[in-house]
């Protein structure tokens, strides 16, 4: 197992273990730190590539994470705070009422 | 992450991720990615979440589920996952090397940034436009509470 095989095994870890926690978690907050960890597995897969081939588009697309991440953060923050407002709770499973 | 009850606890440990993270990819040799990653996830997104935790204490029911129901098919899909992930990785091209431009070495900032603003120049703007419609969605979210607030 060469370099960027194990740093693309850890990208996937990272992703999966985001995943898991956005599935399996009931914290609305731990959900969107999980997605974030999904973030930045791939930007590490992106990160391995770009620099395995010596290009920098990789980088470039990790650039745009960085934005997507910090917009979406910005973003989801003062919906999940709208949400606790309203049910007075983290628990996602207390949102049910939000079915369309 | 997956296990911990508490929301800070959780936190510490993405910081933690983040930063090490960041470490790997000054090894690597791409510093300003490793600045960046210090500095806005770490320093903006991280600090963000943390405030926000610190700011809404709510306290869940003691003997709360910590687990949603979905559980098992949660993991099992995880596990799924990661099986297909490594296979891809052991029988793809990366097993054998083939990927084109293999070890052609690092680029520098220079490299990176001229290609930025010229090659990526749209992708660039376009950035911007996101970021505009996103200070508008956050406005309109704010104002969606202030109009309940009002409306109470």
């Amino acid at each position: 197992m060469n370099e960027s095989q194990f740093l693309l095994a850890i990208a996937g870890g990272l992703f999966t273990i985001g995943l898991l926690g956005v599935v399996i978690r009931r914290n609305a907050l731990v959900m969107l730190m999980c997605m974030e960890l999904m973030l930045n597995g791939v930007n590490l897969s992106l990160v391995t590539f770009s620099q395995q081939r010596g290009d920098a588009a990789g980088a470039v697309m990790v650039f745009l994470t960085f934005v997507v991440a910090t917009a979406e953060v910005a973003l989801a923050i003062p919906i999940v705070l709208l949400l606790v407002k309203h049910a007075r709770s983290l628990d996602v499973d207390r949102y049910s009422e939000l079915k369309g | 992450m997956l296990f911990m009850r508490e929301p800070m606890r959780v936190a510490l440990a993405l910081i933690t991720s983040m930063s090490s993270l960041g470490a790997v990819y000054g090894l690597m040799g791409v510093h300003f990615i490793a600045a960046f990653q210090v500095l806005i996830y770490v320093g903006a997104v991280m600090v963000f979440m943390v405030y926000v935790i610190m700011l809404l204490e709510v306290k869940e029911a003691p003997g709360s589920k910590r687990f949603s129901s979905y559980v098992v098919p949660g993991v099992v899909v995880g596990v799924l996952l990661m099986a297909a992930l490594g296979a891809g990785m052991l029988r793809g091209p990366m097993s054998s090397g083939m990927l084109p431009g293999e070890g052609s070495g690092t680029f520098s900032l220079v490299e990176f940034s001229s290609a930025f603003l010229t090659r990526y120049w749209l992708v660039f703007e376009l950035t911007t436009v996101f970021l505009v419609g996103a200070i508008v969605a956050a406005l309109a979210v704010v104002n969606v509470s202030r109009r309940k607030q009002e409306g109470a």
